[in-house]
């Protein structure tokens, strides 16, 4: 009885009802018939007003719209939220929680919930260490009903986090290794953060596309320096460039050091561009105009490959990117799209199916009829043979996003953006025998 | 002697006003150039350019008043729209404070502007006599695409964000109903009963037909140009012809304008123009159809009747919008 009054309430006169709901859209109104009818709001009536004196003067009955609680877990004082700074504190990157890409999507789609009469709350966990991770995960499926779960965190701690939270889905929202996609994949996490072969195989075929196939690599100390390296390899390997020298470099101004530290030896010989791998930056950001050869500078700095860049102006690109800024205080980054991808994602399949069952939406979610719109021009798939979002990269300076792979010279049989990382014959990704994947 | 020397200039500035009316269907063309900050205005039947004038920054969408004395042109990154009297061709008048306005309609009368403020997630509804925004009305996020009813009871705003189709109920200021329609909704166009709402999916690669005394989706058309994947197709602008028996569709990247049987909601034919088609126009007989190319800057003509390119004409950079003072 009070759900129908409710329902034949006007909008501006359920108080009380609003004092139970986390927001005034998401309130039930008329339940909606199968297929594509929308929500019909009547009118004032005076039926209506009497219900809310009704409802004012009985003890609160929980409301019966739906309810789905999306997750989200990352590590305090994670360094990878610190802003990136170089010697003498310069600051070179504003950085941050992803969590707030998190936020903007579920305001983007707030009016959503309200459409399909479903409450979607966003609820988060914080690890205190990165092997905390899946405690954290498991936390919110057990505690707060989340199998819909956004997790920023390293490759390791995922691998954990998806053991440790057996019935969830886990969305990988800022790790790019490649094993993730191959030999550890999980059938139940899912990628929206691109891989490292996405990555490099984006200015691989842009540098192919120019004819500037002779590479000169840079490879710096770190593990991720070597990481990026082989997915380059690999990468140049796919699409017909090569790799004329690799030669590592180290920080310092060690004289004995020198064919190691001097940009100008480091940069001898014949090539058509420079890729450079340095996790750190402080040698890739002072290596453009100081090649011994005039030449372009990719990968670590110059033309770098990216889920999102502020600059990307485009299928809505600029307004995204703004409001983003306007609520987290700082430029829009890759993680931040990957999380608001995320839950846009979560969001557009439980609209097309209709319903919160965590079977239904992460099937539609893994099957061919999802498609969701991320801003970077076509509609968005994920790949049956590894759960990585399809995706654009996004090729920019400091400034400006200078293309968007896939390239019109890589065309691909079947799906352009299968160009970019492990395509179905490549994949070294094999989900147990009954999985739920295709 | 005074006295006669006022009702004297009286006299004349009625003149004056009498001239700029008459300066109504000049047949002339105006194009919203995003990028150059400009509304470019060409001659109707040479089709060679009369006058550019300048403008706030991202000129978007742009309407004529009903009696066309002024070209009303929504200037994004200034945040104002601008009023272009076109009799003299240049801005006489700014609204100013509007949010990053991207698409608007009018009201019936020109007495209410219906506007989409992008970065705000908002339906803005401003009083053309006061100038002053009377009610904000929150939306889903970022809106694109307003129409106003033929009725002038109902708005429809289309949010990109939230693939969600919102009718408002203007007398109220209230949103009424929120239909899910396919991704990234972007314009719409309505039947010339009013029966039918068409909504464009740019992402989903389809047009949403909507039963408005329903509220519901009632057809979805769907594009299939040959040698293009489904990727490649993002309608984006609509136009229905009075007779309610063609609409002609813009396919973005497909460089394509569907020719659609409004009717039996098939497909009739494709016609290649320029680079990524948005708006599009009609002629008010109907004879000429008028597409903005965003990324080849210019506009192509068609002839409506045999579906055949006339020729192509240069404007400024990232044409947006067009309309006709016919």
């Amino acid at each position: 009885m009070i759900k129908w009054l409710l329902k034949h309430t006007p909008q501006s006169f359920r108080v009380g009802a609003k004092r139970r709901a986390r927001n005034p859209g998401q309130l039930a109104h008329v339940a909606l018939d199968s297929g594509l009818a929308p929500l019909a709001r009547p009118g004032m009536t005076a039926v209506g007003l009497s219900a809310v004196l009704l409802i004012l003067s009985f003890p609160l009955v929980p409301m019966a719209a739906e309810k789905m609680v999306i997750g989200y877990v990352d590590q305090v004082d994670d360094p990878r939220h610190e802003d990136r700074t170089g010697f003498g504190g310069i600051l070179l990157e504003q950085r941050g929680r992803a969590y707030d890409g998190a936020k903007l999507a579920m305001g983007d789609l707030s009016m959503v919930g309200r459409a399909l009469d479903i409450e979607f709350e966003l609820v988060e966990g914080r690890a205190e260490a990165p092997d905390a991770i899946g405690a954290a995960a498991n936390k919110l499926r057990n505690e707060r009903g989340a199998r819909f779960i956004l997790i920023d965190a390293a490759a390791d701690a995922l691998i954990a986090a998806k053991r440790g939270t057996p019935d969830a889905l886990l969305f990988n929202i800022a790790a790019d290794a490649d094993a993730l996609r191959g030999a550890d994949c999980q059938p139940h996490l899912m990628h929206l953060f691109p891989s490292l072969a996405m990555r490099t195989d984006a200015l691989v075929q842009f540098i192919v596309a120019r004819k500037w196939r002779d590479i000169l690599v840079l490879e710096g100390p770190d593990v991720q320096d070597r990481e990026a390296v082989r997915a380059l390899e690999h990468s140049a390997k796919r699409f017909g460039a090569r790799i004329v020298s690799k030669r590592p470099f180290v920080l310092g101004s060690d004289p004995r050091e020198r064919d190691q530290n001097n940009l100008a030896l480091l940069t001898t010989g014949s090539y058509d561009v420079v890729f450079v791998a340095d996790e750190s930056r402080e040698v890739a950001r002072f290596l453009p105009y100081q090649t011994l050869s005039p030449r372009p500078i990719i990968g670590a700095a110059g033309l770098t490959a990216e889920a999102w860049h502020w600059a990307w102006d485009r299928d809505g690109g600029a307004n995204l990117s703004r409001r983003f800024k306007r609520l987290a205080q700082r430029p829009m980054r890759g993680e931040d799209w990957a999380a608001w991808i995320g839950v846009k994602a979560i969001i557009e399949a439980v609209m097309r199916t209709r319903t919160t069952e965590f079977a239904k939406v992460s099937g539609h979610l893994k099957s061919g009829d999802f498609r969701v719109d991320g801003s970077k021009g076509q509609a968005l798939t994920f790949r049956p043979w590894d759960n990585q979002l399809r995706q654009p990269i996004q090729l920019a300076t400091t400034d400006a996003v200078i293309a968007q792979a896939p390239f019109p010279q890589f065309l691909h049989r079947t799906e352009n953006l299968d160009t970019l990382g492990a395509d179905r014959p490549d994949t070294t990704c094999r989900f147990p025998a009954g999985s739920p994947n295709r | 002697m005074r006295r006669f020397a006022k009702s004297v200039l009286a006299v004349v500035l009625l003149a004056l006003g009498i001239h700029n009316s008459l300066a109504k269907d000049t047949g002339r063309i105006f194009v919203s150039n995003e990028k150059s900050n400009t509304v470019t205005v060409l001659d109707g039947k040479t089709y060679a350019p009369v006058a550019t004038v300048r403008t706030g920054k991202r000129p978007r969408d742009i309407k004529l008043s009903a009696d066309r004395t002024r070209l009303y042109v929504a200037c994004g990154d200034d945040n104002r729209i601008d009023v272009i009297d076109v009799a003299k061709l240049a801005v006489v008048d700014s609204i100013r404070g509007i949010d990053e306005p991207e698409v608007f309609d009018l009201g019936p009368g020109d007495r209410q502007m219906f506007v989409s403020n992008e970065d705000d997630g908002e339906l803005s509804i401003i009083d053309l006599q006061t100038k002053k925004v009377t009610k904000s009305i929150k939306v889903g996020g970022e809106p694109e695409g307003v129409m106003v009813s033929l009725d002038g009871a109902t708005v429809y705003v289309a949010s990109e964000a939230a693939s969600l189709v919102h009718v408002v109920d203007v007398a109220s200021g209230t949103i009424k109903a929120d239909i899910p329609v396919g991704s990234r909704p972007r314009r719409f166009a309505q039947s010339p009963d009013g029966k039918e709402v068409w909504v464009s999916a740019e992402v989903e690669g389809t047009v949403y037909v909507i039963d408005a005394a329903r509220n519901a989706v009632a057809n979805k058309i769907e594009f299939q140009p040959r040698g293009f994947r489904r990727d490649d197709i993002r309608p984006v602008g609509l136009k229905l012809t009075r007779d309610g028996a063609t609409a002609y569709v813009t396919l973005g990247a497909a460089n394509r304008v569907a020719v659609v049987d409004a009717r039996t909601k098939e497909v009739r034919d494709y016609i290649l123009v320029g680079s990524r088609p948005w708006d599009l126009t009609l002629s008010r007989d109907e004879s000429r159809l008028f597409v903005a190319n965003g990324a080849s800057d210019d506009i192509t003509l068609i002839d409506a009747k045999v579906g055949k390119v006339i020729r192509s004409v240069p404007v400024g950079r990232s044409p947006h919008s067009v309309a006709i003072d016919d």
